[in-house]
């Protein structure tokens, strides 16, 4: 078993155009900041991308945006950048928004083999149409279906060799369930350790979801708000 | 006089209970933060994968992989906890937050909320906000009453809905409304503003019995 590539380059091998990729973060935290960067430098296009938010104007997926790389997106909420708003209002990039916890639902059933599940969120809403709609306990509720992808990108603190993660504060977010639903799932870390150095207690996602892993260099770790209290 | 955003946060604070778990939205419900009561002791859940969400941090402590759901930096505070979106959901969906606070752009007599999307103007997406309301078993709405002299308390919500039957009390500017199965009923009025001058402010169906109580801030 060796699931160690040497970096991003070679941890995106057999991405073509038109797949669909899932990228963990919310906001700008806890985003594959190496695996975007090298992305945006391929010229691969047509992805369906698979994502909470959509970055800002020049970081994170902003860049595949406005590279025009992404031919449609799948989040939750998409404001905080103005590429984005253009392409979608010019009918350049197809959207649909999902209520927030259904998106991290839809992509954990993916990874733990389900299907569809009903939720009450988005009934009576135009999320709903469309969709199959059913009473369970008195309460109304919408079919939602499990979101798979080709590639699944996810960023974690700390990693090993087995592809054990584990992420820092909230920086687990999306990341979590996306390495159970790609295809393929790349993990890129802070720190690769040799397997054995992480301690098993303390594991977030088991190596068992992750096919790709590698040490990332480099990270900017950008702060859409800085807010302080004043010492 | 009509209450400021401060106001309306410091009077909503008055509704929690020792030991609530809260999520609060963006904009004023990030105040009510600031003004919980002495001897009650809240846990505040951020959507994004925290439960215990401590004050803004020091300028030297501030940390990119620590930020709540508005995307600003943030602290934790002692027992707090750390987990992903779809247990953050699970926490929302499955009934175990027990106050839910957030802003809206209109709310119904049904107790309808819109509150994520301007067509044609503004769309960023809904976040949470559907999931919160949805399954939150408590859902307070904060918001001023309304925009430039038109009422944002309505019959039926106009802009595109974010849930149905799920607001169970509001508190705008000028008055504390609960939603009943009869529309909203008139709980208390700002300092110094008249029933009549909610009265004149809300179009939806609105219950007026007896002496209207000035709230306490």
């Amino acid at each position: 078993m060796n699931k160690v590539v040497k970096d991003a380059e070679e941890a995106i091998r057999g991405i073509r155009d038109n797949m669909t990729i899932m990228f963990g973060g919310f906001g700008l935290c806890g985003i594959p900041e190496n695996t975007i960067r090298v992305i945006s430098k391929t010229g691969i296009k047509g992805i369906i991308c698979i994502s909470n938010n959509c970055g800002v104007d020049d970081f994170g997926l902003g860049i595949l945006l406005k590279n025009k790389q992404i031919k449609k997106m799948i989040a939750s909420y998409v404001g905080e950048n103005a590429e984005f708003e253009r392409q979608m209002l010019s009918g350049e990039l197809e959207v649909e928004l999902n209520p927030q916890g259904s998106l991290a639902e839809r992509i954990r059933a993916a990874g733990a083999g389900i299907p569809a599940f009903f939720v009450p969120a988005g009934y009576g809403t135009e999320v709903a149409i469309g969709k199959e709609e059913r009473e369970f306990n008195g309460k109304m509720h919408i079919l939602e279906h499990a979101l798979t992808a080709d590639f699944a990108v996810v960023k974690a603190w700390k990693g090993d060799t087995h592809g054990n993660l584990i992420y820092k504060y909230t920086a687990s977010n999306f990341n979590n369930m996306m390495a159970m639903a790609g295809k393929i799932t790349i993990a890129e870390v802070e720190e690769l350790v040799p397997a054995g150095e992480l301690d098993p207690n303390f594991i977030h996602t088991p190596g068992i979801f992750v096919q790709r892993i590698f040490q990332g260099v480099n990270y900017e770790k950008r702060i859409e708000q800085v807010t302080v209290t004043k010492n | 006089m009509a209450l400021d955003k401060n106001q309306i946060a410091k009077r909503i604070a008055q509704e929690l209970k020792d030991g609530y778990y809260v999520n609060l939205g963006i904009g004023i419900p990030t105040l009510v933060a600031n003004y919980v009561p002495d001897g009650i002791h809240v846990t505040l859940q951020s959507e994004n994968g925290l439960l215990g969400i401590g004050p803004f941090p020091y300028p030297d402590k501030v940390d990119a992989d620590l930020i709540n759901a508005g995307k600003q930096t943030v602290t934790y505070v002692a027992g707090a906890a750390f987990f992903d979106s779809a247990t953050s959901f699970a926490m929302i969906r499955g009934g175990h937050v027990d106050l839910t606070i957030l802003g809206a752009f209109e709310v119904s007599e049904q107790g309808d909320i819109s509150s994520w999307k301007v067509p044609g103007k503004l769309v960023k997406g809904m976040g949470g906000a559907m999931d919160l309301v949805a399954s939150a078993r408590n859902i307070i709405v904060a918001m001023q009453h309304t925009n430039k002299g038109v009422s944002k308390i309505l019959k039926k919500c106009t802009l595109p809905l974010t849930g149905v039957k799920c607001v169970k009390k509001v508190v705008t500017d000028l008055a504390v409304l609960d939603v009943t199965d009869n529309g909203f009923k008139l709980i208390e009025r700002a300092p110094g503003v008249s029933v009549e001058e909610i009265i004149n402010s809300t179009e939806g169906k609105l219950i007026v019995e007896g002496e209207i109580p000035e709230m306490k801030l």
